[in-house]
């Protein structure tokens, strides 16, 4: 069976978590059949607000709805709420801790036919530079129900980015999920793989790859950029002694950025960074464009082979 | 220079209804790309390119042109479709809408193609890069004119609001905005959506001259072309169109609905809308002006 595409178990969860919880509140800026934030609005019309292509209004609006008690969803595309909303959203909440939670739709390169306007290599960096913000990135739809339920469960703002695609599962119904604590889902001797979003089910397939050489790689998934699991992280460096990160997004200031921060303050190793390099991309077929711009299996092979051979 | 300024209206009538046609046989070949936004512009875009703007194909970047803005980007297949037929590069480019290392970006790319004025795609900034080019003409002396197009749902942004603002505090009148007013955004009707009615009064109290056109007529648009640089003229503040269109227009079940904002027909669709489409070709038909 085709695994649900992201966007849509992310507009399933909103319902379910509108039905447990009369206080969530679902905002989005006239593209709610794309984020797919249209469920809960067929279903409670009355906790839902499209405010029209008006996405900085939108912002301070769910401020003043938090701010009130509720606890709003905010919607559009994940540029649109970091970067034209990213003023309103730093002064308006995260300064002030009220509990949005910003749902950032057709991350990375998955809006891939509208090309670099609509596509963004850039939120996990402009959100991590942000105080009180914690920001999650999300790896297959499964993931994105329990996002949803956990976020809702934090207290104070969350940004999670969201694929606009069906990707590959890398996990199941029962795995656990908690914000901050990254998952492992192998345990390496020579080299690790911390990866997040799509990156993670290729990691796993690199890791297979490297196994067929002999190379026993571990595969960590960081999906809490913010606050990073900082011990999960230091025991991947400390047994494998070589890191490479992982991630659908530009190589400075994301997953790529906050490990090797981690790696330098608290025990420097080598470390490789896939991911977009630092460039917009252009319009094209998702899997094409991912492969363009360096973010295949294969990519991280070539690059745990070169980090290991720096040890 | 214009490049071939139609003055025939029935012929300008006739490029409008090929540029449906081939926005249509563009869009389904790709399976992606905005039909509803470019069909609904079509009769704008081509009295524009073919009637009102100094252009060059040969010479886009020729510093005395006319600017023109798309601020809703996603109307770029139609403005594709008339940038090739003009020769500022080969109709063979259409056929690669979208894809890897081509030229034709999901939105207007002023960096890939030659005849983009600026690269839009995120509504609202139009209507202010409108504005800098124009601060730019007066600052140099020079004599071209801006033309925006926004849509009627790009008018929820507040950003236009500044814009509409600042273009009449500054006294601009080598600036026209024209508002593709076909009453549907992404998510459904204007009216369900966000209302902006009264439009034209909130253009009036901004400060702009108001002036109203069927955006299907090309008489009615050449008209308030005429009309609107002229009472620009006599009054110092810049002026806006409000082009009364249908979203989707030409294709009976895509007419007034916002499903086919960014919908793709599949091969029955496009069969009956090529049907349509190329019936209107044919009743328009060849004027017998030679262009
Ligand atoms: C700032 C911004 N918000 C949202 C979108 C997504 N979007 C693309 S087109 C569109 C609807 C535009 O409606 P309108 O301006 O009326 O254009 P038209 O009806 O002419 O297609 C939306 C919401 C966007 N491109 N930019
Ligand atoms: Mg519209």
């Amino acid at each position: 069976m085709q695994p649900l595409t992201m966007r849509e178990a992310y507009g399933q969860a909103l319902v379910a978590l509108g039905e447990s919880n009369p206080d969530v509140v679902v905002l989005d800026a006239d593209v709610s059949k794309s984020s797919r934030s249209t469920l809960f609005g067929e279903r409670f019309p009355e906790r839902f607000f499209n405010v029209g292509i008006a996405e900085s209004n939108m912002m301070s609006v769910a401020a003043g709805l938090a701010a009130s008690g509720k606890i709003p969803f905010v919607n559009s595309f994940s540029f649109l709420l970091t970067l034209r909303a990213g003023e309103q959203l730093r002064t308006g909440i995260a300064y002030p801790r009220l509990n949005v939670k910003v749902a950032g739709a057709y991350c990375g390169l998955s809006d891939s036919f509208d090309g670099p306007t609509h596509q963004d290599p850039m939120d996990l960096a402009v959100m991590r530079a942000m105080p009180n913000m914690t920001v999650i990135s999300v790896s297959d739809s499964i993931q994105a129900k329990k996002v949803v339920a956990a976020a809702a469960a934090w207290p104070g703002p969350v940004y999670f980015r969201l694929n606009r695609n069906a990707l590959p599962e890398v996990s199941t119904e029962d795995s656990p999920f908690e914000i901050g604590k990254a998952i492992w889902h192998r345990r390496g001797a020579d080299v690790t793989l911390i990866a997040t979003g799509i990156m993670v089910h290729r990691a796993l397939e690199a890791a297979r790859l490297l196994e067929t050489d002999g190379l026993k790689a571990g595969v960590l998934e960081v999906h809490t950029i913010k606050p990073i699991d900082t011990e999960a992280v230091m025991s991947a460096a400390r047994e494998t002694g070589a890191i490479v990160t992982a991630e659908e997004h530009n190589i400075y200031g994301g997953l790529g950025g906050a490990v090797a921060e981690l790696l330098v303050e608290h025990g420097p190793v080598p470390m490789e960074r896939v991911g977009i390099r630092d460039t917009f991309a252009e319009s094209g077929d998702y899997e094409a464009l991912l492969a363009k711009y360096g973010l295949t299996s294969q990519a991280v092979v070539d690059a745990a082979r070169k980090v290991m051979r720096r040890k | 220079m214009v490049s071939r300024r139609v003055e025939c209206s029935k012929q300008l009538a006739a490029i409008a209804a090929k540029l449906r046609v081939d926005v249509m046989e563009m869009v389904f070949r790709v399976q992606t790309g905005h039909l509803g936004g470019s069909l609904s512009a079509a009769e704008i875009l081509t009295t524009l390119y073919y009637h009102q703007l100094n252009v060059d194909p040969n010479n886009p970047d020729w510093p005395d042109r006319d600017r023109f803005v798309l601020g809703k980007g996603h109307a770029a297949p139609a403005l594709y479709v008339v940038l090739a037929d003009l020769g500022f590069f080969p109709r063979e480019e259409l056929k690669s809408l979208r894809q890897i290392n081509c030229m034709l970006q999901g939105h207007p790319d002023m960096r890939k193609t030659p005849g983009v004025e600026m690269s839009t795609g995120s509504l609202g900034h139009g209507l202010s890069a409108a504005i800098g080019m124009a601060l730019a003409a007066r600052l140099d002396g020079k004599h071209y004119h801006v033309w925006a197009l926004l849509g009627d749902g790009e008018l929820d942004e507040g950003q236009i609001w500044e814009a509409a603002a600042y273009a009449s505090f500054s006294g601009l009148t080598n600036l026209t905005a024209i508002v593709d007013f076909n009453r549907v955004q992404l998510d459904g009707p204007t009216d369900c959506i966000l209302c902006m009615d009264p439009v034209a009064d909130k253009w009036r109290s901004f400060g702009w001259n108001v002036v109203e056109a069927d955006g299907h007529c090309v008489d009615s648009l050449l008209k308030a072309y005429e009309e609107a640089l002229a009472v620009t003229e006599r009054t110092g503040k810049p002026s806006v169109i409000l082009a009364h269109t249908v979203k989707g227009k030409g294709v009976s079940f895509m007419e007034g609905q916002a499903a086919w904002h960014g919908g793709v027909p599949n091969a029955q669709q496009y069969e009956q809308a090529m049907k349509e489409l190329t019936q209107q070709l044919e009743l328009r038909g060849d004027c017998g002006c030679s262009r």
